[in-house]
Parts: C-alpha cells; structure tokens; sequence
C-alpha cells in the first residue's frame, strides 16, 4: 500500500485507534429488545484529525473516520472482501486496463448539487496534482497520465474520460485486475463543485455525498454530523447522528464509557484490558481485523545481506507466539501463520506451513544448516512510544532460549525516529513493521510489501523470482486468476522468508448501554451507519 | 522604579531571543521530520513532500527558517501554520490557551489561598496538634505523584456518579476536580514555605515589639507577621504559575482537557518547531513578566528592599 493508512500504524504503535470502513448497513441482528429512537444520537471516541477533512488529504485513522461518514465512494466491501456497489450502479471491465463506471442516477451531494462524473473526474485530477498537496496523491499512480501530471506537465490525467454526466471511464497504465478494490478507498471520493472555491475552507466544513451530513467542528473537542434524510446509498444511517469526541488518553474514554458520558470506543486502553469483558459484559468487542505485525529484516545491513533464507526460518520457528499472544500481549492478538491477514480476499489458513510452528530444537538445526547467524546477534528495532518494548523482549528472550542466539531490542524514542532511521536504511538488524489492509486484496500485502520497487519494502528485500510472480499476477486475466497466482506466491514465501511473521491484530473495544447493532469493520472501526440508539 | 522596570524589560529580549532560538534548535536537532511524518510507515509522492516542505520553508537552512519565523512573530503577530492541518498556529493557541488560563488560574487560586491559610495555622502553633496534622498532610500531597492521585480521585468520583472528565471546560464546577489535583503538590509546598517563615518571624523582635505596643492581634499578625513571611512564598507563587501553565500534561490527559501542555506534547512528537515555538514564546513571556512581578512585589511587600 502507498502512503495509504499506514499512518495508521502511528495510531496502533501508539495504541491509539483506528479508522472507520463504513461497509453497508450490517448488524440489525444485535438485541432488538429495547425500543429504538431512529434519530437518537450517540458518541464515538477519536482523537483530532490531523489534517483537514479533504478525502484525499486523510491518511490517519482520526480523519478518516470522520471522512468515511461524510463521503461515499463507488465500491465498498464486506467482511468477507466481496465489493459491493455503492455510488456506482456498476464497474464493468473487459481488459482489466479500462473500466467503464456507470453510477446510479438522483445522487447529490450535501449542497443539493448532483454527483456527476465529473464529480469524480475533477476531484481526482486535482487530488493527483502536487500543487495541491494532498498526502494520498500517490493512489492515483495507476492511472494513466499520472506521471505527467505528477511531474507538472498536465493538470489532468489522459486516463480519465467523462462518456456522460453519469459514466465515465478510467484507463490505467497498465491492467490491474484488482483494480474495483482500489476504489473502495476515501481517497476515490467526489467533491462538489464549491469544494475547488476554497479547498482550506471546504476542509474544515466538507460538503460530502455520504451518510451523514456535516454539522461543526469544534478542534480538540468535538465533530457533529447527522443522518442524511436524502441518502440514496445502501448503506442509510439507523440513527440521528454521531458526535465524534476528543479524548487524548484512552484510559479516560473508558471511565466515560463506563459511566455513560461516551457510547461506542475504538480500542482499549491496555491499562483496562484485563477488565474490560468483565466490565462491558456482552458489551465488549473481541473480534480479529485484518493487520500483521511482523519481524521485518533489514537486508541491505551486512549482517542479511547474502544470507541463507535458512536461518531466518530458523529464527522464526524460535518464536513462541502462542504464549506471548497469550500472557505478553494478554490475548489482544492472534498467532499469525501466514504473510496474509485474515478478511482479506485471498487469505488461506497456515500458508506459510511450519515456518511458524515453534519448535526449538528444529529452528536451531536450521540455523546451524543456513550457517547461523552473522555475528550470532540480532537486535530488534521499535519505537519505544507504541507500547512495543515487551513483546520484543519476550520474542527476544524465546529466541535465545531455544537457539542461544543473542538478541536485544534496538528501542527508537518514537515513531518518527523509528521511521526515521527506517527511511534513511540504519536498521541495524531486525526491525518492527505492521500492515493495516488498504484493500481487501491479497496484493496489498505481498506486492506492496516485497515487491522490490514497492514503497512498503523499506527492509529492501528484492527477488527476481518473486518480482516476475507479482507481475505474472498482475496481469492475470481475471479477478480469481489473480487470486490464485498470489496465494501461490504466499505458499512460496518460506523459501525467501522476507519477514518473519508474528501476529494478526484484533479489535478490543466496547460499547454503552444507550446503544445497540455496534459492528466493526476489517479495518478495526466500528460501522457507525448500523448502530441504533435506544429510546 | 521606573528605570528598574525599563531594564528589567530590555533584559527579556535577549532572553527572549535565546530561549526561543535554543528550542528551534532543539527540534530541528531531534531525528525525524515533520512532513515525511504526515505519511506514516510509507513512502509519498516526491513532488507533494517537496511542495509541502516549501510551502513550510523547511528546505531552508535552519537558521533562515529561525529569522524568518521571528520576523512574522515580530513585524506581523505571524506564527505561521501548523504543518498538519495548515491552521495558524495563533488559532491553535487562542484555542489552547484560555483553557490553560482558566485551569491554572484556578488552581493558583486554590493554591495560594488554601496554601498561605494552611501555612499561617500551621507556623502559629508550631509543634502544636495543628502542625503536626498540617506537616502530615502536605507531606502526603508532595510524596503523591500527580497521575495517581488524579486517577484515584478521578475513579472515587466517578463512582459517586460524577463525571471522570472535564466536557465543558468553562465551566468552573468541572474544572474544579483538575485544578485540584494541579494544585496539590504546589499547595503543600506553599504551605510548608509560609509555616517556616512564619514561626521564624514569630521569634523576631519586631513581632515581640508590635505585640509590647498593644496592636490588635490583627493587625500583629495581618501586617508585620505576614508582610515579612511572604516574600519566599510569592518567589514560589510566582514561578509556579509558568509551571502550572506549561507542566499540566499529565493533569490535562486525565481529565481530558485541551489545553497548553498537551499541545506542546503533540507538537513535538510531531516534530512541529512553529507550533512548539509559538507556545513556548507566550510562556516564555508568562514566566519573565511573572519574575518581574515577583520582583516588584519585593519592595510592596517590604519596604527595605528598593530598586533604582
């Protein structure tokens, strides 16, 4: 994924929270007892965005949140990683190059202008445009005319043409058969014509297409926004309203959650993990979303260089994952056995076999067979910031224990020096990396991840073969086609070991009484169309 | 006087300069980089980081960017932009700081006030029940950490049925439980100054005089007691003040209010030196016109002292 959300991994590192999927409707089968007020109103805990409301512009969790219930898209997805229409009627394709969008007829935005496909057109062109600084301009590179217009030479990309006022098409580069899944981002999103009048303004007061409509913005405190009577999308809001509340520690949201003063919360705080689900009773949220953390290997550091993948299997089946999962990490996270995370189209169960089966006595005899490890010491880098320092010690210390390999952790004061030092390759060894989906599709997490030019790949793996199978699947003829090719490469990535997979993220969070139908999506947000609010 | 205070505000401006220069420093110094923050874990498009580090003239030399932004303070009250969310960073702090003022004003208040009358009792009947119960309780609230006792008294009200944290921050009810837990430490410390002094000056000649001459006890104790026990108490008070207003981060997460010190602490993980300069500037300015004040205060509070 490009820039993508993985802003959001500041949010996670820092244990903070994560973003809203506002994926249709979902979850009216949640208790039904209790009288419902279709235009009560209800609270979510975020922190404030930290950048303007542009959806092209919002690349962390706290502004995308706000975003997705202010904008719809063309596509989303299911939990399952099917799309599904949303302002498009449909997306047709015949060369998996160019795509032929048809949306649906009757649709305005919140100022009574309609949405045409210029809407979209005008929009992406000039989110495309560095001029205007978007930090998500990246995910229009696929594109055609891109580059041109990236490079300052045009102001609108020949890949982009309006058939009518409601179809349009969009001609890439080259053929993406995944490329439907792409579109489900906020960074696809159209803008109004008043938007281009005044972007800064329309950022603190963004006129969207969504759900819901946007009421105030008060920074640091608060954002209002309530239900679009005029909706013609699936996905119609079941309540009046949400307020998205400003809290700076997530211990704090939680008394407030627990005494009524807040409704539904992201994440919770560690300090109340052991509690909670006695706490929230049926209230608590304990469910898997689709995000990795893994060990990644710095392989332009002498040390990885040239090594034998052997080792690094080795090393990975010294990780006891299930009783770090379970005591370290207080069963917050699930033991990964795959480069894939779950919920994502294409994931398989065990895909990458042993390689994540603790077993010390064969993870050593691997290790001695790849000619052990460079200097016979590793080290770990985090950022100190993220709540990371002890699960990298323990994985350190079960690493040791089963191969005698020394093994410390290399601690970054913070997220930005630990991206810091990534950026500028002075890994010293090892280092912490997680992935949150962009897109429920396989290659979001193996092309952009080891793909050798891919933007993920700061670790600097590069394969040929591996390269040659992206790009076999890449241009596979179909959807399914690619599907396929892509799990093939995950099954083969034990050979090459890029990273040492450690585990898949879950969503722990709650809910108040007051409301009810509280659902999370695959990117770890909770639905805020399908919650209902009690009388 | 005149001339006095004429000095003592042409000396602000080297300091001035300094403190400020040294905290850009100082954020520049640190690794990472506020531009290439806004994209997280990944890479962005070359063309909009470069845009956007022209735009924040950060692909000048350091000390260009520093000139520069003093120029916007100096000539046009220009604080620049935040670089996230491109607001100017005057509106950040005109968000910010009135919130601040208003808790820290409060619990100055409730320092100074319970402080000095917890004090007064306190050196009057030194080594008396009073005292001991006094040194007790200011000892307690200075060996207790602010976050726990934010916390405790965060959860015991919370499970009276009030509410953990502060929604309206202009309203003085809410406020009162942070400006309690800010106050706490400073308030024993202002105690403990003010029992110290007094049962000092409650030995010294001028007390046994005032007493000799029939004075009403108020007066004795009113004006030549507390005149000449105050004076360590305000050089306290009046440092304190600074501290209340840039240190109350801890106290500002707990109950969730927005004020300076989370500002500054978000600032710099951002590593946003305009941001951080510009509030660091006003309290920078807050702790040098308080000193003054202190210092004047001096010579009200005892009329020996006298500046030329």
């Amino acid at each position: 994924m490009r820039g993508a959300k993985s802003a959001k991994w500041v949010a996670i590192a820092a244990v903070v929270a994560l973003s809203a999927t506002a994926c249709g409707g979902g979850g009216d089968d949640g208790d039904t007892k209790a009288a419902i007020d279709p235009d009560g109103t209800f609270s979510v805990e975020v922190g404030e965005p930290q950048n303007p409301l542009q959806p092209a512009n919002t690349m962390e969790s706290n502004g995308s949140i706000v975003i997705k219930s202010l904008f719809s898209g063309l596509v989303d997805y299911d939990s399952t990683g099917k799309i599904s229409m949303v302002n498009a009627d449909s997306v047709d394709t015949k060369d998996n190059k160019t795509f032929t969008v048809k949306l649906k007829a009757g649709w305005k935005f919140h100022d009574g202008t309609p949405v045409t496909s210029e809407s979209y057109i005008k929009a992406w062109n000039w989110a495309a445009n560095p001029d205007n600084k978007q930090t998500n301009s990246f995910w229009f590179s696929d594109i055609k005319g891109y580059d041109e217009v990236s490079g300052g030479k045009a102001t609108e990309m020949s890949g982009l043409k309006a058939v009518d006022d409601t179809t349009f098409t969009i001609e890439l580069s080259k053929a993406l058969p995944y490329f439907v899944y792409k579109l489900g981002y906020e960074v696809f999103d159209p803008l109004p014509e008043s938007f281009y009048k005044d972007p800064k303004a329309a950022g603190e007061k963004p006129v969207g297409n969504g759900p819901y409509k946007f009421v105030s913005w008060d920074h640091k405190k608060q954002i209002v926004v309530e239900r679009n009577d005029d909706y013609q999308g699936p996905n119609k809001a079941k309540n009046g309203g949400v307020v998205f509340k400003n809290y700076a520690q997530l211990e704090t949201a939680y008394q407030d959650l627990k005494s009524g003063n807040l409704d539904v919360m992201r994440q919770v705080a560690p300090r109340d993990l052991p509690v909670y689900k006695q706490d929230l009773g049926d209230r608590a949220v304990d469910q898997s979303y689709s995000a990795i953390q893994t060990v990644a290997v710095a392989f332009y550091t002498k040390q990885w260089k040239d090594i034998d993948p052997k080792v690094l299997q080795g090393l990975s089946m010294a990780i006891d994952r299930d009783t770090i999962t379970k005591t370290v990490l207080q069963g917050t996270r699930e033991p990964a056995t795959g480069w894939v995370a779950k919920g994502v189209l294409g994931y398989t169960d065990n895909a990458a076999g042993d390689v994540t089966k603790y077993d010390p006595a064969k993870a050593k005899a691997l290790i001695k067979e790849g000619g052990g490890v460079p200097g016979n010491k590793i080290s770990i880098q985090y950022n100190a910031d993220g709540g990371h320092k002890e699960w990298v010690e323990a994985v350190c210390g079960s690493i040791t224990n089963a191969t005698g390999v020394q093994c410390s952790g290399d601690s970054k004061a913070d997220f930005q020096a630990d991206t810091n030092a990534r950026d500028a390759k002075q890994v010293k060894s090892l280092y912490r990396s997680g992935w949150v989906l962009d897109y429920p599709f396989i290659s979001n997490f193996i092309r952009d991840l080891f793909g050798t030019k891919s933007d993920g790949n700061q670790g600097g793996f590069s394969n040929p073969e591996i390269d040659k199978l992206i790009s076999q699947a890449d241009s596979a003829a179909s959807l399914e086609e690619s599907e396929k090719l892509y799990q093939e490469i995950e099954k083969k990535l034990p050979e090459y070991m890029p990273s040492i997979p450690l585990w898949y993220y879950k969503v722990n969070a709650g809910y108040s009484e007051k409301v009810s139908g509280v659902k999370y999506a695959q990117d770890g947000d909770p639905i805020l169309t399908g919650v209902q609010v009690k009388k | 006087m005149g001339r006095y205070v004429i000095r003592r505000l042409l000396q602000m401006i080297p300091v001035f300069i300094g403190t400020t220069l040294l905290i850009f420093l100082m954020v520049y110094a640190l690794p990472g980089d506020p531009v290439r923050g806004l994209f997280g874990d990944k890479g962005a498009s070359p063309e909009v980081l470069q845009n956007l580090r022209h735009e924040y003239g950060l692909d000048k030399p350091i000390l260009v960017q520093y000139f520069d932004y003093m120029k916007g303070i100096v000539l046009h009250f220009d604080f620049g932009n935040q670089i996230a969310s491109g607001r100017p960073v005057t509106e950040i702090l005109g968000d910010a700081f009135p919130v601040t003022l208003r808790l820290a004003g409060l619990a100055f208040a409730i320092e100074a006030a319970l402080g000095i009358i917890l004090g007064l009792v306190s050196g009057m009947r030194a080594g008396k029940t009073a005292d001991t119960l006094i040194l007790i309780l200011t000892l307690l609230l200075i060996s207790v950490p602010v976050f726990v006792l934010g916390l405790i008294l965060q959860t015991v009200v919370t499970n009276a049925g009030g509410a953990p944290s502060v929604s309206d921050d202009t309203d003085i009810g809410q406020m009162l439980m942070p400006a309690i837990v800010l106050a706490s430490a400073s308030l024993a410390y202002v105690a403990r100054l003010t029992r110290t002094s007094v049962a000092e000056n409650m030995r010294s000649d001028f007390m046994r005089t005032a007493i000799a001459k029939g004075l009403p006890r108020r007066r004795v104790v009113g004006v030549h007691l507390m005149r000449n026990s105050l004076i360590p108490v305000v050089t306290f008070l009046g440092t304190d003040l600074g501290a209340l207003m840039g240190g109350a981060i801890v106290t500002e997460r707990i109950f969730n209010i927005k004020g300076v010190g989370g500002t500054i602490a978000d600032a710099i993980t951002r590593r946003e030196g305009t941001t951080l300069v510009g509030l660091v500037t006003i309290l920078v300015l807050v702790y040098l016109v308080t000193s003054l004040i202190v210092d004047l205060l001096y010579a009200v509070l005892d009329p020996r002292i006298r500046y030329a």
